[in-house]
């Protein structure tokens, strides 16, 4: 941690690249000051030779740059009395409540030595240091930085001098435990992403070719980081005026026959419900990717929270079945993206995409993830002079819908509500009709085992959606090895819900727990609105910004509601 | 704007417009009048979008073909549309056959007078002979439209009188 | 206006007309106004299933399912921006919004500023009754300030606001106003506004016959514009302020580029983009 432009979160993803280099598994999320620029910063970076997916229960080390204002971070760093801190004598003096911890505390002259190198900083040293004790090598860090700090003026020579310097550091104090490097890795499979990243990358993958957003954090990366490459591949992103434009271009262009998003959170999906009921009613395929920050209203726009859920399943004004999905993780946020594309295009519906702020914006090194198989393409109504019904009722509720430009299918997609030719109705027949249809088409599609991850067997369950699974999969495998056989449910498709396969998954289920982080237990809510749960039910359901760690999911697995 | 034609396939072209518009005005009455659950109205001008497009017909056959259309607004007209159009703006959901008739005969005054003053004015024989035969026919329909309108009482005084509110829609 | 001319005409009205029956006032301005723009069409020949109508809510915006061309009758307010992504997605079509008063400057304001300065190749087409008529006669922002209406008793004391020049200060490229009672004169406006590249805007004044009944003598005051029109912003702007709303005619003709990010395609795919993530 560190403030005042002392490149905490430079030092960290520098760190976590350099990891990957030499067969880390890791990830990084990071916790910032209100500031534009010079504000305290946190980069907090967990490897394994494992795959991770979440943080755990504690930090093994904390480098602090300086403390000013760092009290603000001490719920998102728990240390205990085996964690090391390592600070700059120059920092100012550490609080009390850190200390408090137990943790062991060394004062390093990060910054006097940085005065003495040329081209070197603070920052360079502790990453010097931290990739000595992390038994890194010096190389892959070295490569890391000039790859990324070149373009900022920094000399390969200077760069290397300092991480050097950095790693002599180790010596002058009595922490002898290094990490072994973890098996060597074959190169190539693995990424370096963020959620965000990820999410947009699934877009393109599931054939998104137009995307019309207006900015909104912790969203906008995603948006920034897809604008380019949607125009190598011919496609293009436009910044609309407002999430009423983004929705509606989208809309557009969708009618238009091109796979098309948006990219928003809570306050932007908010202005964005009326359209989305208008893509339910004239059927128009979209995706709304939404990365969920602290709510409500502007709320707390850096930090993560699972509070968008209610309004994803029921913000939307009249009987709207529509399709809501969540990522679980960075990786699966292409996949579940990927997917929604694919939904949404086959069913003509709009597919609400929940992330969050915690995957959105976590950087990774994850496996790359496979590809999906192919999903049928949307129906097309090719040309034709016999009578078109653009909302003809079929069995499966699917339509074969004209792309403008189509010869002798011309028909006007309406959000009035419409018979089957298209043409406006408010009678009763026609609205039970389409209700039904629009209905049908979600619920007898087949969604296979993508709906959720299972994992385990056992008579506790434990129900859980999005990032708060990483923290839930952890606890259930640490139960197992105290004897606790325990199956982890994580939805990935929240509507339409499933459930026959649900029964299934929960056959014999004698105790649920449902982990979530929203104060007002919306999945909670939602689980006993559409899925039978056992007489046992324990709640975890607590607001952000602290992630939910996976010692207090296994707190509540061992020892219950009482402890 | 003066009337300047004086050629036939000129004639004949803003002959074919004001009878295929006077169709196309028609036919659009006809259904506000099914839509507002006025049948006999909607009958009336559906008959008489029929009887115009005799005349469509027929101004085809003399010349031909179909005459190649001018820009909407090259047309000569005298009146913001073709005279023999019922003016938009025109008619009301309440209205009664008198009244329809009346705009209708208005329809075709207003196109024997076009066919009238363009016989005047023409320099060419052939297009003053035409004209002066169109507008006849125009006058022929008038007089018998005159005697329709006699067999329709007027309206009564408060005829646009509705005791309902109008609907808000959407 | 140069156009090839066929021996026969490719289409007429007709080609252009749902079977779909209006659902409006007989005497409403908005007929008047559908038969302009199926005049423009006919004028233009462009083919039916090329042309894209798209619209908000309103009586007004109730045209695209009246056509025989794709239609798109979406949210009050917001067909600007559905026109944005279904032009910028589909190039080729022939892309037009129809509105009124009430969806395109006032709940649609800001998407009206926006696709003003986008510049997108489309035409919107306003049909101002200064009045919202499908609510049932409450005032819109064109509405006179001393209008009596249920809602505002004695009027709203708000000045209405002057459309053509909020288009032109927001970069509209071409700025017109008609009068649906002289259909072929807003006919002839939609067609130099469907040619003329970038965002064309086109306001005609459209009597609502039954909240605004006084409108019948609209057609006493409007008058055509007696100048040429002007590619000078800064002559357009004095014009349209010094106007008295009832002048008919195109007041500016701009020539600023349009916004080209369209959909195209590529021969790349997406095994570079995921390079640059490999580790
Ligand atoms: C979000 C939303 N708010 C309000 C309405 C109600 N509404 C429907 S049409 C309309 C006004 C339409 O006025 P205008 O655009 O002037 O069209 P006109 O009916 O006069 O042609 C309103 C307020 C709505 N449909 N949707
Ligand atoms: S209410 Fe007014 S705007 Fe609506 S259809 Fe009737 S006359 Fe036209």
């Amino acid at each position: 941690m560190g403030s005042g432009g002392a490149g905490s979160i430079t030092t960290g993803s520098l760190l976590l690249e350099a990891a990957g280099q030499v067969g880390w598994y890791g990830l990084l999320t990071r916790s910032v000051g209100p500031q534009i620029r010079g504000g305290e910063a946190l980069a907090m970076v967990r490897l394994a030779p494992t795959p991770v997916t979440g943080h755990g229960d504690r930090y093994d080390v904390l480098v602090a740059l300086d403390w000013h204002n760092a009290s603000r971070f001490i719920a998102e760093v728990p240390l205990d009395d085996k964690s090391l801190i390592l600070a700059d004598a120059n920092g100012g003096d550490p609080p009390p409540a850190i200390l408090a911890t137990g943790a062991h505390l060394v004062t390093l002259p990060f910054t006097d030595l940085a005065d003495e190198l040329p081209g070197a900083r603070p920052n360079l040293l502790a990453l010097g240091m931290l990739s000595e004790l992390l038994g890194i090598s010096m190389d892959s860090t070295t490569q890391a930085v000039i790859r990324t700090l070149s373009d900022k003026g920094l000399s390969a020579a200077h760069a290397t001098d300092a991480l050097a310097a950095g790693g002599q550091l180790t010596t002058t104090f009595p922490h002898t435990q290094r990490l072994a490097p973890p098996k060597p890795r074959d190169t190539g499979r693995y990424w370096l992403i963020t959620g965000n990243q990820a999410a947009a990358l699934g877009a393109l993958r599931g054939g998104v070719r137009f995307a019309a957003v207006y900015p909104i954090t912790p969203a906008t990366d995603l948006s920034e980081w897809m604008a380019p490459r949607l125009q190598k591949l011919g496609g293009q992103l436009i910044q609309a005026e407002d999430e009423i434009a983004s929705m509606n271009m989208v809309l557009g262009a969708s009618f238009g026959g091109i796979p098309s998003m948006t990219i928003t959170s809570g306050p932007g999906l908010a202005l964005m419900t009326e359209t989305l009921g208008l893509a339910v009613a004239a059927e128009v395929p979209a995706v709304v990717v939404n990365v969920m920050r602290g709510g409500p209203s502007t709320g707390i726009p850096t930090k993560s929270e699972q509070s968008d859920l209610n309004i994803a399943l029921y913000g939307l004004h009249g009987d709207a079945p529509h399709l809501v999905l969540a990522s679980q993780s960075v990786a699966d946020c292409l996949t579940t993206t990927q997917w929604a594309v694919q939904l949404s295009e086959a069913l003509q519906c709009p597919a609400i995409v929940l992330s969050d702020q915690f995957m959105g914006q976590a950087l990774t090194i994850c496996e790359r993830p496979a590809p999906l198989p192919d999903a049928p393409p949307r129906r097309i109504a090719s040309a034709g002079s016999d009578r078109y019904d653009r909302y003809a009722l079929t069995e499966d509720g699917i339509s074969p819908m004209a792309i403008p430009g189509t010869l002798g299918r011309q028909h006007t997609a309406d959000g009035l509500e419409h018979n089957a030719h298209g043409t406006p109705s408010s009678g009763a027949a026609d609205h039970l009709a389409q209700l039904n249809k629009r209905c049908t088409k979600l619920e007898q599609y087949d969604y296979g085992d993508a709906w959720a991850e299972i994992d385990g067997e056992g008579e506790t369950v434990v129900l859980t959606w999005g990032s708060t699974a990483a923290a839930v999969l952890e606890a259930a495998t640490q139960a197992r090895a105290s004897g606790l056989a325990v199956k982890v449910i994580a939805l990935r498709l929240l509507s339409p819900t499933q459930p026959d396969k649900m029964a299934l998954a929960m056959r014999g289920a004698r105790r649920a727990l449902v982990v979530e982080q929203s104060h007002s237990a919306q999945f909670h809510h939602f689980l006993r609105a559409y899925y039978p749960l056992p007489d046992q039910v324990e709640v975890i359901s607590r607001p952000g910004p602290l992630p939910i760690r996976p010692g207090e999911v296994l707190n509540l697995l061992l020892h219950g509601n009482q402890s | 704007m003066n009337l300047v034609i004086n050629t036939l396939d000129e004639l004949l072209a803003h002959a074919h417009e004001l009878e295929r518009e006077a169709v196309e005005r028609y036919e659009d009455l006809a259904g506000q009048m099914e839509v507002h659950n006025q049948p006999e109205l909607a009958e009336l001008f559906h008959k008489m979008a029929a009887i115009e497009q005799q005349h469509v017909v027929k101004v085809e056959s003399l010349a031909g073909s179909q005459p190649r259309p001018l820009a909407p607004w090259d047309y000569q007209w005298q009146t913001p549309e073709s005279p023999e159009s019922v003016p938009v703006g025109q008619g009301h959901y309440r209205m009664n056959p008198h009244q329809a008739l009346t705009l209708v005969l208005a329809c075709e005054e207003r196109a024997e007078a076009f066919f009238a003053e363009l016989a005047e004015s023409t320099s060419d024989p052939a297009v003053r002979e035409m004209a002066v035969q169109f507008a006849a026919e125009e006058k022929q329909h008038a007089e018998l439209l005159k005697e329709w309108l006699a067999r329709y009482p007027e309206p009564k005084a408060d005829w646009w009188q509705d005791l309902d509110d109008p609907i808000a829609q959407e | 206006m140069n156009k090839a001319e066929p021996l026969i005409a490719r289409y007429s009205h007709k080609d252009y007309k749902s079977a779909v029956k209006p659902i409006w006032c007989p005497g409403c301005g908005h007929f008047g106004v559908e038969s302009s723009l199926f005049r423009a069409l006919a004028y233009l020949e462009l083919p039916p299933e090329q042309v894209a109508v798209v619209s908000g809510i309103g009586c007004s915006s109730r045209i695209p399912a009246y056509t025989q061309c794709y239609g798109f009758h979406g949210v009050h307010g917001r067909a600007p921006a559905v026109a944005t992504g279904l032009k910028l997605a589909r190039p080729e079509l022939t892309v037009i919004v129809t509105s009124g008063d009430g969806d395109a400057f006032s709940i649609g304001g800001n998407h009206f500023i926006h696709a003003c300065r986008r510049n997108v190749d489309m035409t919107l087409l306003v049909m101002d009754n200064e009045v919202y008529g499908m609510t049932k006669g409450q005032p819109s922002p064109t509405t006179p300030a001393d209008w009596d209406s249920k809602i505002a008793p004695g009027g709203t004391g708000v000045n209405p606001f002057a459309p053509l020049a909020v288009a032109l200060a927001s970069g509209a490229n071409f700025i017109a106003r008609g009068f649906s009672g002289d259909p072929n004169g807003v006919a002839r406006l939609l067609v130099e506004a469907i040619q003329h590249p970038g965002f064309s805007f086109v306001q005609v004044l459209s009597p609502c016959v039954t909240y605004r009944p006084e409108e019948k003598f609209w057609k006493k005051m409007v008058h055509s514009s007696s100048v040429e029109p002007t590619h000078d912003p800064a002559v357009a702007g004095h014009r349209l302020l010094s106007d008295d709303g009832f002048t008919t005619g195109v007041f500016y003709i701009g020539n600023r580029p349009t916004y080209t990010a369209t959909v195209g395609t590529s021969d790349n795919d997406l095994s570079a983009i995921e390079e640059e993530l490999a580790i």
